[in-house]
């Protein structure tokens, strides 16, 4: 009883934070739709689940983020293998590229598809312009780079033994993939594929931009429906998003709670490609140029400005764009950005280092194992919950008194550390989880305190997980766009704010000007990325 | 259990790196408390504007008006127009600010049912009456503009194919499949589209019009700027389609570099007028400060700044254009309207409708 006490003590402060911006808003927003002129009354949003196209809705959420997740699994664990497991030329580079669409803001991404698959692009031919198969194509162009990273951790220190005792008594390479490799894989995939379904049922502005207004998903549904006033309905629907993501995080957490400790874990050290890898590679250098046809046509635009080679695109970035579309030089919307993302990640960092710490003590009862599991799963909700209701929950919310913090400067850091958090748990929980908790034992029985033990066994084991997902935490919150957006200060911009709006400006040299700054968007990334890469441990990611 | 390995291979790289990822942190300054630097004033009152995320004014001009005024401007941007109404209408007595502006004929009269405006008594330039809704003191006219269909006259001169005049001519087979457009659903210049279809088809005309539309080949897609920049020829990534849905204003922005001659040409006879609102909101912590702004938007200066800064036109009669603006647009006479009492009856039943036909 007194340790349950105790670790909810240390996770009161990431849980007062989550309740403040994110149960509260959320629930004030949801609570709109159930009060209708001052009395209770449920029977609008119950009236709303009951349409038609509200089964519609759904139905294409699920099937267009369904598929999204698969192919996202499929097309993954290939490239998962080969960037983590091989020793090749450039892996290191083809990882931190492989993120950079993971922060391009979503406008961005929109228009370079669309400049792929449209009449005159280059894939123009496919006919696939507006339709679900260009969705889902984005979906997986923004999260294969999530299964690589996660699955690619647990991978990369998967003990190869009992893999190698099984081909020596025969079993082919396929065999030892199906009953081997793959089920002590299930975890990390698992929880890699919950997390690109979270992400993929909740995109919003690449089913407008690519789907042609053809298609609606709960989030745009609720977008459009918030929007049009209709709050009652968006309250219902929101309530069946959170419903679901509820099931799915249930779900999730059996399948991964399993029997990782059976999967033997072993430092392993990349090797060099055998004949068999030829598919998985051939498969992997295929996923890499998937994701570089629309990235390189992002860069040639910035580098083209009528009809020749320039650099003037990037030039013009110091300056507010034609008849000042900007409000601050791009260069200082950079500068901002780095700004906002150091605070959002020391946030993401501390918080997600609590969770991480409460998540993975050793639970001696059963209650106590209950509320770690929920509150494992209790971080992962802001990321499938929609952002439309966030937002305008937080304006009703913590935006006016008693908090009034609509022009705190601590208020889009806070929001972004909120997304960035689940990555950084995921991230750290299975490193403090690998710690044997004797060794605990012994440290605290020859006199150490708490803290002590913490300096001395968690410290050492974790400090570069810690830095990686630091890292991980930075690159998420400098692509954070949909609730920067809505809160961001006006004169205080980031950078894929900056970018939606020179894009939906006309003027000469905005469009350009836009991609160059896409293009620095995603250089500094990738720079991040590849800092990162250097304090990679091979378990690290291992969800 | 899993035993974590320990780092035996190289040291000297994860320290390198942490010294990178220090660097960059200092380099961006390393906040650690948000970095707000201008945020305690010297106690100067400020007044609050809430408007849409396409609002700007050069800075010279704000600072004019805040030195006037002893006041501090505080400009929040929630998102487009539509964010803005929205926001207002989760707390019509108490919106957060002191004046809106942005709300464009399409939304304006959402502000209305809510009651969330004040009336506003000042005087309003000469010309602006004409743009006042009927019967309504609350609403300030402070710009407008047309969504027009845009062509692009290189284009054309260049096939030998004579440029399309009216709605009808869209729908065909000349002009096959040379049209994209936003849709209404995310888009504001989209919505005008729908509405001037409305406006001229009338209530049972405009369906049958937009399966004309789509089956002569017209491409839909979300925003404006994926219309003009990836689709439209004088614009375009990998241009196709000749004739977008833009606005009156968009011919000063294809100018020729000798800014001899424009590409591109507005119909003036599919055109849909919106204007956009201010007001003061009921509830405003500083109604003076209120009253002072709303006057500034209307003030020659502002008015005159409005096309460079915002690609709309001033309601003042007598604010001058830019140089670009006077030569290389045109404005249309008998634009297509529709009343705003009526927009926000029916738009999400357009809407759907406008779907329905779409997504066949």
């Amino acid at each position: 009883m007194r340790r349950t006490l105790g670790l909810l003590t240390l996770a009161a402060l990431p849980l007062a934070v989550l309740a403040v911006f994110f149960v509260v808003p959320v629930g004030a927003m949801v609570a709109r739709g159930f009060v209708v002129d001052g009395t209770f009354d449920p029977g609008a949003v119950v009236e709303v689940l009951g349409r038609d196209r509200t089964g519609r809705v759904l139905w294409f959420t699920l099937v267009s983020a369904g598929s999204g997740t698969a192919l996202s699994v499929l097309l993954g664990l290939p490239a998962a293998y080969v960037l983590h497991r091989l020793d090749l030329p450039g892996v290191r580079i083809a990882r931190g590229l492989l993120l950079v669409p993971f922060v391009l803001p979503t406008v961005v991404v929109g228009v370079a598809f669309r400049a792929l698959l449209g009449d005159g692009g280059l894939l123009g031919s496919l006919g696939l312009d507006g339709s679900a198969t260009a969705i889902v194509a984005a979906l997986v162009f923004f999260n294969v780079a999530v299964v690589v990273r996660v699955v690619g951790g647990a991978w990369a220190s998967l003990d190869p033994r009992a893999g190698e005792a099984a081909a020596a008594l025969g079993a082919s390479p396929a065999t030892v993939l199906r009953t081997v490799t793959l089920p002590a894989l299930r975890p990390a995939i698992a929880s890699a594929a919950s997390v690109v379904f979270l992400f993929c049922s909740t995109a919003f502005g690449l089913v407008l931009t690519l789907g042609g207004l053809r298609y609606a998903t709960v989030e745009t549904e609720i977008y459009l429906l918030t929007r049009a006033f209709d709050l009652p309905a968006a309250a219902g629907l929101s309530v069946v998003q959170i419903v679901g993501v509820v099931l799915l995080l249930v779900v999730v957490g059996r399948l991964r709670r399993s029997d990782d400790a059976a999967a033997g874990r072993a430092p392993t050290t990349p090797r060099r490609m055998q004949g068999y890898d030829v598919p998985a590679v051939a498969a992997t250098v295929a996923v890499l140029a998937a994701t570089a046809l629309p990235i390189v046509g992002l860069v040639v635009a910035a580098f083209r400005v009528d009809g020749a080679w320039s650099t003037a695109n990037f030039r013009a970035l110091t300056g507010t764009g034609d008849d000042t579309a900007l409000l601050v030089p791009v260069t200082e919307a950079l500068r901002n950005s780095l700004q906002i993302a150091v605070d959002a990640t020391w946030m993401a960092l501390l918080l997600g280092l609590l969770v991480a710490l409460v998540v993975t003590r050793r639970a001696r009862t059963r209650t106590e194992r209950t509320v770690r599991g929920v509150l494992d799963g209790v971080f992962m909700l802001p990321l499938g919950v929609s952002a439309v209701t966030l937002g305008f929950g937080l304006l009703i919310t913590v935006a006016r008194p008693p908090l009034a913090l609509r022009d705190d400067p601590l208020l889009v850091p806070l929001a972004q550390a909120l997304v960035a958090l689940p990555l950084v748990v995921r991230t750290l929980v299975p490193v403090l989880a690998g710690i044997d908790d004797r060794q605990r034992q012994a440290a605290a029985s020859l006199g150490a305190s708490p803290a002590r033990t913490l300096l001395v066994v968690d410290l050492p084991v974790a400090w570069r997980p810690v830095l990686a997902a630091t890292g991980f935490a930075f690159a998420a919150s400098l692509g954070e766009f949909g609730a920067t957006a809505f809160l961001a200060q006006p004169d205080r911009p980031t950078l894929p704010v900056v970018i939606a709006r020179l894009i939906g400006t006309p003027g000469g040299t905005n469009y350009g000007m836009a991609t160059a700054a896409a293009v620095v968007l995603a250089a500094t990334t990738t720079v991040v990325m590849l800092l990162v890469e250097r304090l990679r441990v091979p378990s690290v990611g291992a969800f | 259990m899993f035993r974590l390995p320990m780092p035996a291979r190289t040291r000297r790289a994860p320290v390198l790196a942490l010294a990178s990822v220090l660097t960059l942190g200092s380099l961006s300054a390393c906040s650690l408390v948000g970095g707000g630097d201008d945020e305690s004033a010297d106690g100067a009152e400020t007044v609050v504007l809430l408007t849409h995320d396409s609002f700007s004014l050069p800075d010279d001009l704000v600072a004019a008006f805040e030195e006037e005024n002893g006041v501090e401007l505080e400009i929040r941007q929630p998102g487009d127009a539509g964010a803005v109404v929205t926001e207002i209408g989760l707390n019509p007595d108490d919106a957060g600010a002191d004046v809106v502006f942005g709300v464009d004929t399409t939304f304006a009269s959402r502000l209305l049912d809510a009651d969330a405006l004040e009336t506003w008594d000042g005087e309003l330039p000469a010309g602006a009456e004409a743009f006042r809704l009927d019967g309504d003191d609350r609403l300030v006219p402070v710009d407008n503009g047309n969504v027009c269909v845009n062509v692009d006259t290189a284009w054309f001169a260049e096939e030998g194919i004579p440029e399309p005049e009216t709605l009808d001519d869209l729908a065909t087979p000349t002009y096959a499949p040379l049209f994209v457009t936003p849709g209404p659903v995310d888009s504001s210049p989209g919505l005008a589209f729908l509405l001037t279809t409305v406006a001229a088809y009338g209530e049972d005309g405009w369906q049958d019009y937009w399966t004309r539309l789509v089956d002569n080949g017209a491409k839909v897609v979300d925003g404006w700027s994926d219309a003009y920049y990836v689709d439209f020829t004088a614009a375009g990534e990998n241009p196709t389609r000749p004739i977008v849905t833009s606005y009156d204003s968009s011919p000063a922005a294809t100018v020729t570099e000798d800014g001899s001659a424009t590409t591109t040409r507005a119909l003036l006879d599919t055109c849909f007028t919106q204007v956009e609102y201010a007001g003061v909101l009921r509830g405003a912590d500083n109604p003076e400060g209120a009253d002072a702004l709303v006057s500034w938007l209307l003030s020659a200066d502002v008015q005159e700044a409005l096309p460079t800064s915002m690609y709309v036109y001033p309601v003042a009669d007598d604010a001058a254009l830019p140089e670009e603006w006077a030569a290389f647009t045109e404005r249309p006479t008998d634009p297509f309207t529709l009343p705003t009492d009526e927009i926000a009856e029916n738009r999400e039943a357009w809407i759907s409708a406008w779907r329905d036909v779409v997504a066949r």
